[in-house]
């Protein structure tokens, strides 16, 4: 059992006071800048919440969001059971294993503008190979114009990108799971499928709440894969969120607007995230899974 | 219920050493047996070739006289429970034990009936609505062992180390539940533990392993009073058995001064044999201060107190042996102690192996 | 037999060879030149040359960028790992006013969306004369590593019985003696895999690897994005930098493999 003992605190300074420099003093300044407007040659005036009203009546960013959660919602359907499926399928021991861990791991370990190039010179139509590959099926592939192309391909990057993130998390949690949970289902008689949905994957269940998470906040501030891939386009179709906030700030000199953005786009992300975090570490065990272990 | 037998069973993991070697031991239809040896001696191994956990590599398994061996766990209708409570975690208590019956898609109602029935002689008939992983260890435990006899015929009940993280208090209602258990139903049982103490208290016949292979067979009494090797004395009883290198001479055995009376037809076939060594076990040991007939000295070297006995550490001859004495008798370092040996409860071992005579 | 064609090892092999191309297609681009490249359209480079890897070796702005990005990552795991320890002993250990919200926020400090936070912290690092350097860099992740650490680490610790802390007290342990001794080679897993994780993240950033240096600091990810000449991007070098970049990677997940593979279950959250 866990002790009470609230100077438990004192372990924790640490880590606050590096958190607390790099989070606090930053965050005040976007706040600072998202309630004042720059007008040029007359300094900073308070706008108090303008920036916010205007961020959130705007169709682009309207539009943005959209796309953005749909983005988001897709990879997660795709890569936490894919991850899964990859997890239960590499092997556990030998020399196999070590192959299978390094290669699966591969892609994350490539720079993410890396990323971004490989798969434009990928898809480009005239030296690509995908274009090629589709071509000889009938299909023909575009993704500089095709909104259909462009988005799933966008979305196949990631998948490529990161699904080893889960397939790794999940394959050490597997791995955590002692013989004799699958050894009693089998004597109970239960088939793969339920033996999976009854002990695999509640135990999996704690790595996989930190796999969400970290997908579903990275994925929400996907920029520069997708910047270097398509550009946002073609038109605005892989334009999410974090594209929109970058020509806001960087090109269009609207700080105030940009800032603004930049804190509802937080805590949008933090809301959700705050959500995900409840649902998952409270499934399937009706409150708080702590304490009581023998 | 169901008899159960391995014919000359051995088992290896890949290209490892064997495990189990050349097992050959019938569990009778109803009997409370336990399986005792320590840790690596192959009890868990053999546990999982009659559950079919595990396929052997060699033998076969028989239940009630039909070669099983290729049947696995599933087929088997056979019930373990493991060394940590193994629960279905996101399911209640009810639902648990209802696990084995829904997939063998017993209709629901039936399902109701048998896992009321079963809670109820289990003691959870108040747990059913309960998350199974808010239940503390021995009830989990309790809940596994359940969900194994929930199952209509099951023929046996195999249970591997099934105390290790239940608490002492604990240990002791969950034990006499067992005991319980087998009583009311008659199960085949088979109990795998480390512990002597758990064994012996248990199980009505028990088999102990070591290395691989079965020692021996027998009730507790018999193992306790009539080991058929030096190690199950050691293993068995607290404190063990004292082992004496013993002389064959022409009026029977002795160690050092001591000298235990056989007849003539004994003696003749005890002398040359080699490595003779004389078993008795310290509580059957008679030692007096005063004088006994046909008995020897020996010298007090050191007494310990267990609480409610002494342990007189004596040596006779060369030989040092124990000795349990009452609380009361007074006895101290430096003194001289008369010791005899009663011979029904002498054992003779010749290279490791006990010598049969009849006393 | 049934092994060998079971749909599992099929999505595996079909999975497997959709994660290699990409990765194989770069590894052939290294070995091209650029005007190859952006001509034709085949695995195996017709024209096989060293040049890429030549240029990278041979500049010493490729070596120099390099060997930045080890010492701020490296930097970075240290610092982490220093800071991370503790508090997932206090989360594992100690129930406490506001434990899981604690929990939550630092998570949160992993969301914020980067284009306009970078210039905050470029002002405050200029501010406090950090600007250009390793520890900078290593300071800015942290941000999103030590909240990853903490729940990995405290992951691992909620596995080691709290009985053991309790029989090195009894034995006459003082704290930092027990956490030393006893505490830390226990958890020595949870530390590879979490040392693993913060690497992984630290390595591959970009946006305020690039805010927070110039060229003292100057990290191979940035000298990547500035391999823009006249003729448009340096193909063949960005790739085979890349090439590059993933090798302490890999030997990296080659040294913690037995960790990732005992598995951890991340314990409570």
């Amino acid at each position: 059992m866990k002790r009470v003992d609230q100077r438990a605190w004192l372990f924790l300074i640490p880590a606050l006071l590096v958190l607390s420099l790099n989070a606090f003093i930053p965050l005040m300044t976007v706040v600072n800048y998202s309630v004042q407007d720059i007008l040029p040659g007359l300094g900073a005036v308070w706008v108090g919440f303008d920036n916010f009203e205007n961020v959130l009546r705007d169709r682009s960013f309207q539009g943005a969001l959209g796309r953005q959660l749909g983005f988001s919602a897709l990879i997660l359907l795709i890569q936490v059971p894919l991850g899964v499926l990859v997890a239960l399928g590499m092997p556990k021991k030998g020399w196999q294993a070590t192959a299978a861990l390094v290669t699966i791991g591969l892609p994350l370990l490539i720079p993410w503008n890396v990323v971004g190039i490989i798969w434009r010179v990928f898809t480009r139509s005239d030296i690509g190979i995908l274009p090629f590959l589709f071509d000889r099926i009938g299909y023909t592939y575009n993704i500089a114009n095709s909104q259909v192309d462009a988005y799933w391909t966008v979305v196949l990057m990631d998948v490529w990108h990161w699904t080893p993130l889960i397939a790794l998390l999940a394959y050490s949690g597997l791995n955590a799971i002692p013989d004799a949970f699958y050894q009693a289902a089998r004597i109970d008689g239960a088939t793969r499928w339920r033996t999976f949905w009854v002990v695999t994957l509640p135990r999996l269940r704690n790595v996989l709440t930190i796999g969400i998470l970290l997908r579903f906040m990275d994925s929400f501030r996907i920029y520069i894969e997708i910047s270097l891939l398509t550009g946002g386009g073609p038109g605005r179709t892989t334009a999410f969120v974090s594209d929109l906030l970058v020509n806001r700030a960087v090109g269009g000199f609207e700080f105030g607007y940009a800032a603004a953005l930049s804190l509802i786009y937080f805590f949008i992300i933090i809301v959700i995230s705050y959500l995900f975090f409840l649902v998952l570490t409270n499934v399937g065990t009706s409150g708080q899974a702590q304490g009581g272990d023998a | 219920m169901a008899r159960i037998e391995l014919s000359g069973v051995s088992h290896r993991y890949g290209n490892d050493e064997w495990a189990v070697r050349n097992v050959n031991v019938i569990w009778e239809d109803g009997v409370a047996s336990a399986l005792l040896g320590p840790s690596g001696s192959g009890k868990t191994t053999v546990l999982d070739i009659i559950s079919g956990l595990l396929r052997p590599t060699e033998g076969r398994v028989l239940v009630d006289g039909r070669d099983v061996t290729g049947m696995n766990a599933r087929e088997r209708n056979v019930a373990q429970v493991f060394q940590f409570p193994v629960m279905y975690e996101t399911l209640n208590v009810f639902d648990n034990l209802a696990f084995p019956l829904r997939n063998q898609k017993m209709p629901e109602a039936e399902v109701r009936q048998r896992v009321e029935a079963t809670a109820e002689m289990m003691g959870l008939t108040g747990l059913l609505r309960q998350n199974a992983h808010k239940l503390g260890a021995a009830e989990q435990q309790r809940v596994s062992l359940a969900r194994g006899i929930v199952r209509k015929d099951i023929s046996a009940v195999l249970l591997d180390e099934p105390l290790t993280v239940i608490d002492p208090q604990a240990k002791w209602h969950l034990r006499r539940q067992l005991k319980a258990l087998h009583e009311r139903t008659g199960i085949t049982m088979i109990y795998v533990t480390h512990d002597q103490h758990e064994a012996l208290t248990f199980a009505d016949r028990v088999t102990v392993m070591n290395l691989g292979s079965v020692v021996q067979t027998g009730t507790p009494t018999e193992l306790h009073d009539r080991p058929h090797r030096p190690f199950i004395g050691y293993f068995i009883g607290t404190p063990g058995m004292n082992l004496l290198d013993a002389q064959a001479g022409e009026s029977g055995v002795s160690v050092g001064p001591l000298t235990v009376p056989y007849g003539a037809d004994v003696t003749k076939r005890l002398t040359g044999r080699d490595a003779l060594q004389l078993g008795i076990r310290p509580e059957y040991v008679e030692a007096s201060p005063q004088p006994l007939d046909s008995g020897a000295e020996a010298s007090v070297e050191d007494v310990d107190t267990t609480g409610h006995s002494l342990i007189v550490h004596a040596r006779l001859g060369e030989e040092a042996l124990k000795v349990t004495m009452d609380e009361a008798a007074s006895v101290v370092r430096g003194d001289t102690l008369w010791i005899r040996f009663p011979v029904e409860h002498v054992n003779l071992y010749s290279e490791g192996e006990r010598i049969e005579v009849d006393a | 037999m049934r092994r060998l064609f079971s749909p599992r090892t099929l999505l595996m092999a079909l999975y497997l060879v959709f994660l290699a191309a990409p990765l194989l297609w770069m590894l052939s681009m290294s070995f091209k030149p650029n005007v190859e490249i952006l001509e034709t359209r085949a695995l195996f480079p017709q024209t096989f040359t060293l040049e890429n890897y030549t240029e990278i070796f041979t500049q010493p702005a490729w070596r120099e960028s390099f060997v930045n990005s080890l010492i701020y990552v490296a930097m970075n795991v240290v610092i982490t790992l220093i800071v991370a320890i503790p508090a997932a002993y206090a989360f594992s250990r100690y129930t406490f006013r506001g434990d899981r919200h604690l929990f939550f926020w630092l998570l949160t400090n992993r969301m914020a969306p980067g284009a306009v936070f970078l210039l905050p912290f470029f002002q405050l690092y200029s501010n406090i004369g950090l600007f250009d350097t390793h520890l900078a860099v290593a300071l800015a992740h942290t941000l999103f590593s030590v909240p990853l650490a903490i729940w990995i680490l405290e992951g691992f610790m909620s596995g080691i019985p709290m009985e053991i802390d309790e029989t090195a007290y009894v034995d006459g342990y003082s704290f930092p003696r027990f956490f030393y001794r006893i505490f830390m080679p226990l958890i020595g897993p949870g530390i590879g895999v979490a040392a693993f994780f913060s690497f992984l993240f630290s390595w591959v950033e970009l946006l305020f690897a690039r805010t927070l240096t110039s060229t003292a600091a100057k990290p191979i990810v940035v000298q990547l994005s500035r391999s823009l000449g006249a003729e448009g991007w340096d193909w063949g070098v960005i790739a085979a930098a890349g090439v590059l970049m993933i090798v302490p990677g890999a030997l990296l997940i080659y040294f913690v493999r037995d960790y990732l593979a005992k598995g951890f279950a991340l314990g409570r959250v």
